[in-house]
């Protein structure tokens, strides 16, 4: 036993950093990205469950309730039962239905929404990869996401999953384009696809983020986000006091958790994306003080931003009636495909012509678009 | 384009009526919240509140019941099965007064057509069974569930005596 005690703290922290090196080059590299990755994740699916629990509490005192408050103080530890209970559940597979695709798709849904959180700037250079066609990348996952949900609906072998699966493609697929319409007014505001550039060019506090000239584009990418996210009022594709459910009839346990999971980091995806793209993510507010420590820029404000567009998924939820269908459809294509359409032509005669926040010395003082 | 047509594209891409919506809910965020957390806090409840059935007796300890059967006539879901003999000294009593509380609706009949106030319904609504036939609430049963809330259900009768 006399060898325990040479096992100083000084030694094994020698010994660590000694078996650190001899590791190879890719293997460092792999564990490092593996750690920022936890540190991006970890956080993130504790966001989710808190998110269902602000969800249950806000919309509760909106109705005059008082919401969960029975599981740990307050009825913080909610969220914890609930997943706890979900993992004990049974996972029914349906006779006749394609097993794999089955398990997959709820897999489907939820890895988009995390892995476009690689790219989310959280401060000036602290992002998980530095990506030049970032928003370009996070279209692509955002649209992957409707994958998921008609593999669902077709691999449960069910009329009724099938319907839903076609009923929310096609809601997601068709304001998806208004969508892109949107983010196109962002990429020729800031002039790139890497979403560091996109903040770095609203530089300078509350009336240089592109909320002010990119307005209409802002309430088409919000809304869009919503319907998107099969959310409240463009929920027909769960419809829970009419038709209990589409596409993910047949679930059950943890597979129909991950498909909530998903829903909610969807949500959050949005309200980050919003955030960093219409309200300079992580700029503070107040341009003339960016070097304070807590008014300044931050991640704080990062934070604090995406919070208030959860906030705002979740008062809508409490407010509005569900949509028709028809009308979401109408809404979709003769409204928004219009309306983001004319703002880029209004913005790009704005950008030739060097109007408003794209006159010449604007431009210049930031650096260049 | 006339002035409604127009007044109504300013309304929709203003987001007017939306806002209105949300403001109203906004409110109500901020109001007192009206849940009563019920294993803690209770609702009152009114003194002709019909809930588990009790036997009552009179101060001396002799049974009300005198096996009269009007509450067996009255009874709509037909709960209540009586059987009469003669006691000892004499008087006619139940040698079984059942109530089955599946059938029972909690109409109070039973204890409106009771010539001598023996069949009540006590305020008790939180009451469950275990077992099967548990739901039989015999004679003793009934006695007990009388003796155990006597003053409760004598002060909610004294309560209620000015409407009857």
């Amino acid at each position: 036993m006399e060898w325990l005690l040479s096992l100083t703290p000084d030694f094994i922290l020698e010994f660590a950093l000694e078996f650190w090196g001899w590791l190879p080059m890719w293997l460092q590299v792999l564990a490092e990205n593996m750690l920022y990755i936890v540190m991006i994740m970890v956080p993130l699916m504790l966001c989710v469950a808190y998110v269902t629990y602000a969800e249950r509490k806000i919309i509760g005192y909106m109705q005059v309730r008082l919401g969960p408050n029975r599981v740990g103080p307050k009825g913080w530890l909610q969220p914890i039962a609930d997943a706890v209970k979900l993992m004990f559940k049974e996972v029914i597979i349906p006779t006749n239905s394609n097993k794999f695709l089955f398990l997959f798709a709820p897999i489907l849904t939820l890895g988009p929404a995390l892995a476009a959180w690689a790219v989310i700037p959280f401060f000036d250079g602290v992002q998980l990869s530095n990506l030049n066609a970032g928003l370009l990348y996070i279209l692509a996952l955002t649209s992957m996401g409707v994958y998921g949900v008609i593999i669902a609906g077709w691999s449960s072998n069910s009329k009724y999953a099938i319907l839903g699966a076609l009923r929310s493609a096609a809601q997601v697929v068709a304001y998806e384009i208004a969508m892109g319409f949107a983010l196109v007014g962002v990429l020729m505001a800031a002039g790139s696809l890497n979403l560091g550039d996109i903040i770095a060019r609203q530089a300078g506090g509350f009336t240089s983020w592109f909320w002010l000239p990119l307005f209409p584009l802002l309430a088409v990418y919000f809304i869009s986000g919503v319907a998107e996210t099969n959310r409240a009022p463009f929920d027909v594709a769960e419809g829970e006091s009419e038709i209990v459910a589409g596409f993910h009839v047949d679930y059950s346990g943890m597979a129909f958790a991950v498909f909530f999971l998903a829903e909610y980091a969807n949500i959050i995806l949005i309200a980050a994306l919003t955030s960093l793209m219409f309200f300079g993510g992580w700029m503070s507010p107040f341009g003339s003080m960016a070097d304070h420590a807590l008014l300044g820029d931050g991640t704080h404000w990062f934070i604090l931003k995406t919070m208030f567009f959860i906030y705002m998924f979740l008062w809508f939820r409490a407010t509005f009636p569900r949509y028709r269908y028809d009308q979401i459809m109408r809404l979709g294509w003769k409204v928004f495909i219009p309306v983001t359409i004319v703002w880029i032509f209004v913005e790009a005669v704005m950008v030739v012509m060097q109007w408003g926040p794209w006159a010449v010395e604007t431009v210049a003082a930031v650096g260049g678009a | 384009m006339s002035m409604r047509t127009v007044k109504h594209y300013i309304k929709s891409f203003l987001f007017l009526e939306l806002i209105q919506g949300m403001m109203v809910t906004g409110k109500y965020l901020f109001k007192r919240k009206i849940t009563l957390q019920y294993p803690e806090q209770k609702t009152p409840i009114s003194p002709r509140f019909r809930g588990l059935h009790a036997q009552r007796r009179y101060a001396n300890g002799e049974e009300r019941c005198i096996a009269c059967k009007l509450c067996e006539a009255v009874c709509p879901a037909l709960a209540i099965t009586i059987d009469v003999e003669e006691r000892d000294d004499g008087t006619r009593r139940t040698s079984k007064y059942d109530i089955d509380l599946f059938k029972c609706i909690y109409c109070g009949f039973c204890e409106e057509a009771c010539p001598v106030d023996a069949i009540v319904e006590t305020d008790v609504f939180e009451y469950h069974f275990e077992n099967r036939g548990e739901n039989i609430m015999t004679k003793d049963k009934l006695l007990a569930v009388g003796d155990k809330y006597e003053d409760s259900i004598a002060a909610n009768r004294a309560a209620d005596a000015p409407y009857r």
